[in-house]
C-alpha cells in the first residue's frame, strides 16, 4: 500500500461518523466519500455519480453480470457472452447464471497471442444479437497483461450492454469509461496501491439494475451496506497520487524480458506479439513445473505467481494459457512476474541472478 | 540441512516439522494432495487429505514459522498406490497401501523431487528411529512400540533411508500430543488416522466390491467339494472364521477357516485350523534396509502385520527370494502382505509374501 494511502486511511480511521448520518460528524465523512468519488470519477473518465463503491472487484463484477442479466432477461434475452480468458470473478457468476437462471454462456475465443477474436463476436452477433443480454470482456488480462480491443467490441455490440473488468488496467494504462462507451466497469483499490477489500462498479448514469444486497440502499439502491470511509478515502488518494509511471515500468519490463531471453533462450514469452500492460510478464519455461519454480523462487525471496490453485490448494493449469493454445503441460510450466511502481533495476537484476539456477533445478525436479 | 517436511495436517507430522526446525535445519512444509477429488471435511479418524487437513497443515506451518506449499501427487498416488491395491486384491492377495505409499510416494516421488530441488532429505512424523553406525544409517523401531511404524518403512532402500528424518522415534505418542499443545499447535487433540486413507467410509469390502465386482462364487473345502457360496471373494480374509454361512458342517463339528482366495476361479477355499497353520514363508522383490541378507540362515524375527508380533525365525536369501522359517506355527497368513525381518529392533529388510507352507 502506498504511504500516502496509508496516511489518508489512518486519518480517516480516527474520524467519527457514519456517512449516512445527518448530523455534523456524519456529514463530514460523507463529504470525504463524495470527494473520493469525484477523484475516482475523474481518473476513470466517468461522472462521480456513476461510481458505486463495493467490497471488492469480485462484488462489482457480480453486481454487473447478474444485474444486467436480470434486467435484460426481462426483455427476453438470456445469452451472456464472455471471453475465454476472464478472471474467475466473471467466469463463476456467469456459470452461476447458467446453473440457477438458465442463462446460455458463450465463450469468445482468443488468438494464440491472447487477444479476443472480434470476428467471432461479429459473426455471432450477426446471427443472434437479439438474444444477447450482455457482453463481458476484461480490459487487460491479469495473467498475461494482454490488452483487449474494448473500443472495437463496444462498436460491434451496438445496443448490447458491455461490461469490462478493468481491475488490472486501472491506473496502469489510459482508460476512459465514457470514451469507451461502456455500460459498466469494475475497479479495485489494492491493484493501485490502495487497501484490500474496496472496489467500485462504474455504472452508466440512468441504467438501473436489480441489486444483490438489500439494506440501506446507500449506493444508488444498487449496493447496500455502510460505506467503508477509510478505505474509500485511501482508494482515491492512491489513484490520485499517480505514482505508477508506465514508461519507467515498461522500460524495466523490457529489460527483464530481453535478459531472460538471453539467459534462457527456450523461454517463451506469452502474448509476445500483443500490446500488453507494463507490469505483467508471463513466461513458459519448458520442462518445468510452475509449483516447483514458485517454491524455489520464494526460497530466493522472489514472489511470483502461477496460474491459480483449486480449493485444495493444488496448482492447476491456467485457463488463460489453455485458451491461448497451450497444452496442460506447457501451461503448467509457466510463471508470472509482476512489476510495480516500486520495482527497481536492482530488483530485476537480482531476479535475473537467481532465475537460471531455479529453472535448472526445476527441470531436474520435473521427474514425471 | 535443507529439508522438506511432509505435513499431513495431523499432530505427528506437525511436531516432526517443529522438531526439525528446532534442531537448526532449514525446513519447508509440504502437504501432499493425494486425491484428485478431495472431500471437504474429515470424518473422525477416517480418511485424510481432505481440504480441512490441508488447512490444518498450513496452520501448523504458520505456527512453526516455516514456508508451506501443496504438492499435487494425486496422479502418482493413484497409479502407484490405489491401482496397486486393486491389482493385488484382484489377484487374491492382501496388500498394505501405507507401505506402498512410503515406497512410491513419500520416499520416492517426494524425496527425488526434493533432492533435485536442492534439499537434503524429507522429514516425516513416522514413529521410527534411525542410527548412524559404522555400516551406515540404519532403520530401527520407535521407542513407543504401540505406535512403531518401522514395518511400513521397511520398503526403504539404504539410499532412501539416508534421506529420511524421523524426529519422533524417541518419544511416546502421549508425549507428542503434550508437546504439540505446548507448542500451540491446534492439531494437538486431532484424532489419529486409521484405516485406509482413500477409503473414507472405512468399508474396505464395499469399496473393493464397487471396483472389482461382487460376483458370487463357491466356497469349497480342500478336496474341492462345494460347501457354501460367497458374495464376492474380495470380502474374505485369510483365517476368517465367522460369517462364512456354510451349509455343510464338518464331521466332528470343528470350525472352518478361510485358507485361500482364488480370484481366477472366484473360489474361496476353507479348511481346518491345522490346515491354516504355516511354518515358513517366501517373499519376492526383497528390499534391504542395510547390508543384504545372505544365503546363510540367520536368527532374527519376522513381522507380517503393521502392528503384529515379531516372530522368532531363521531367515535367508536364496538369490531371488527371502525366506523365513518360524520357530512356532502361525495361523492365517495372506500372500501380498509384507514380511519384515528384524535383528533386535533394527529393520533388516522386507519382501512381499508370495508363498506360505
Amino acid at each position: 500500500m502506498l504511504d500516502c494511502a496509508i496516511d489518508a486511511m489512518t486519518t480517516a480511521l480516527s474520524k467519527l461518523g457514519n456517512p449516512s448520518s445527518l448530523h455534523t460528524p456524519g456529514r463530514s465523512v460523507r463529504k470525504d466519500i463524495e470527494e473520493a468519488r469525484e477523484v475516482i470519477g475523474r481518473e476513470v473518465g466517468s461522472l462521480a455519480s456513476e461510481i458505486i463503491f463495493t467490497g471488492s472487484g469480485t462484488e462489482a463484477n457480480n453486481i454487473a453480470l447478474k444485474g444486467l442479466f436480470w434486467k435484460r432477461r426481462a426483455e427476453g434475452r438470456n445469452v451472456v457472452l464472455i471471453s475465454a480468458i476472464e478472471h474467475h470473478a466473471i467466469i463463476d457468476p456467469a456459470q452461476w447464471l447458467v446453473t440457477h437462471e438458465k442463462a446460455e454462456v458463450i465463450e469468445i475465443p482468443v488468438t494464440n497471442d491472447g487477444v479476443i477474436d472480434c470476428a467471432f463476436v461479429e459473426k455471432f452477433l450477426s446471427q443472434r444479437a437479439d438474444e444477447v443480454a450482455l457482453i463481458a470482456v476484461m480490459h487487460s488480462n491479469n495473467e498475461t497483461g494482454v490488452l483487449q480491443p474494448i473500443s472495437e467490441l463496444v462498436n460491434l455490440a451496438g445496443d448490447i450492454p458491455v461490461h469490462c473488468d478493468a481491475v488490472q488496467s486501472f491506473g496502469k494504462v489510459p482508460l476512459s469509461f465514457s470514451e469507451l462507451g461502456l455500460t459498466s466497469l469494475t475497479l479495485s483499490a489494492h491493484k493501485i496501491g490502495g487497501p484490500l477489500g474496496i472496489g467500485a462498479l462504474v455504472l452508466k448514469r440512468g441504467i438501473e439494475i436489480p441489486a444483490l444486497l438489500h439494506g440501506g440502499g446507500q449506493e444508488r439502491e444498487i449496493r447496500s451496506g455502510t460505506l467503508n470511509t477509510p478505505s474509500i478515502v485511501a482508494f482515491a488518494t492512491a489513484i490520485a497520487s499517480h505514482q505508477y509511471v508506465s514508461d519507467v515500468v515498461t522500460k524495466l519490463r523490457d529489460y527483464f524480458i530481453s535478459n531472460v531471453q538471453t539467459l534462457l533462450p527456450d523461454a517463451i514469452l506469452n502474448g509476445a506479439k500483443s500490446s500488453r500492460l507494463p507490469g505483467i510478464v508471463n513466461f513458459t519455461f519448458p520442462g518445468t513445473q510452475s509449483d516447483t519454480l514458485l517454491l524455489l523462487m520464494d526460497s530466493a525471496n522472489v514472489s511470483c505467481s502461477t496460474g491459480s490453485a483449486c480449493s485444495a490448494g493444488v496448482h492447476e493449469a491456467s485457463h488463460v494459457l489453455l485458451a491461448m493454445g497451450h497444452s496442460e503441460k506447457t501451461a503448467q510450466s509457466s510463471l508470472r512476474f509482476s512489476l510495480g511502481a516500486s520495482t527497481t533495476q536492482s530488483d530485476i537484476d537480482y531476479v535475473l541472478s537467481v532465475l537460471p539456477d531455479v529453472i535448472a533445478r526445476g527441470r531436474a525436479a520435473n521427474l514425471s | 540441512m535443507k529439508l522438506i517436511a511432509a505435513m499431513s495436517g495431523g499432530v505427528d507430522s506437525a511436531v516432526a516439522a517443529a522438531r526439525a526446525v528446532e534442531e537448526g535445519h532449514e525446513v519447508i512444509g509440504v502437504h501432499l494432495a493425494l486425491s484428485a477429488n478431495p472431500q471437504k471435511y474429515r470424518s473422525g479418524a477416517r480418511g485424510c487429505c481432505t481440504i480441512e487437513d490441508s488447512h490444518d497443515a498450513r496452520r501448523a506451518a504458520d505456527v512453526i514459522g516455516i514456508p508451506f506449499y501443496i504438492w499435487d501427487m494425486a496422479e502418482e498416488f493413484h497409479d502407484g498406490v490405489v491401482e496397486d491395491f486393486l491389482a493385488e486384491y484382484a489377484q487374491g492377495r492382501t496388500p498394505n497401501p501405507c507401505l506402498r505409499c512410503n515406497e512410491k510416494i513419500k520416499f520416492a516421488a517426494v524425496l527425488d523431487r526434493a533432492r533435485a530441488m536442492g534439499f537434503d532429505g524429507v522429514v516425516t512424523g513416522h514413529y521410527a528411529r534411525t542410527e548412524i553406525t559404522p555400516e551406515g544409517k540404519t532403520l530401527h523401531r520407535a521407542i513407543d512400540i504401540s505406535k512403531d511404524q518401522s514395518y511400513v518403512l521397511s520398503v526403504l532402500t539404504v539410499e532412501q533411508i539416508a534421506g529420511a528424518i524421523f524426529p519422533l522415534g524417541d518419544t511416546t505418542k502421549v508425549d507428542i500430543r503434550k508437546e504439540a499443545a505446548e507448542r500451540g499447535l491446534a492439531v494437538a487433540e486431532k484424532p489419529d488416522s486409521h484405516d485406509i486413507c482413500f477409503v473414507p467410509s472405512g468399508d474396505n469390502a464395499g469399496w473393493l466390491r464397487d471396483r472389482l465386482g461382487s460376483e458370487t462364487g463357491p466356497i469349497v473345502d480342500q478336496s474341492g467339494t462345494k460347501i457354501g457360496e460367497h458374495k464376492g471373494a474380495y470380502t474374505y480374509t485369510i483365517g476368517q472364521r465367522k460369517g462364512l454361512g456354510l451349509t455343510v458342517p464338518t464331521v466332528d463339528g470343528s470350525p472352518r477357516f478361510v485358507l485361500k482366495i482364488e480370484p481366477v476361479s472366484n473360489t474361496v477355499v476353507v479348511g481346518s485350523r491345522e490346515e491354516l497353520a504355516i511354518t515358513s514363508m517366501k517373499g519376492e522383490r526383497p528390499v534391504w534396509c542395510g547390508a543384504a541378507v545372505t544365503s546363510t540362515p540367520t536368527r532374527g524375527f519376522v513381522q507380517i502385520r503393521a502392528h503384529g508380533q515379531a516372530l522368532p525365525c531363521n531367515y535367508f536369501f536364496d538369490g531371488t527370494n527371502l525366506h523365513a522359517q518360524l520357530d512356532e506355527a502361525l495361523l492365517g497368513l495372506a500372500t501380498g502382505q509384507a514380511m519384515v525381518i528384524y535383528d533386535g529392533d533394527r529393520v533388516v529388510g522386507s519382501a512381499t509374501i508370495c508363498e506360505t507352507n
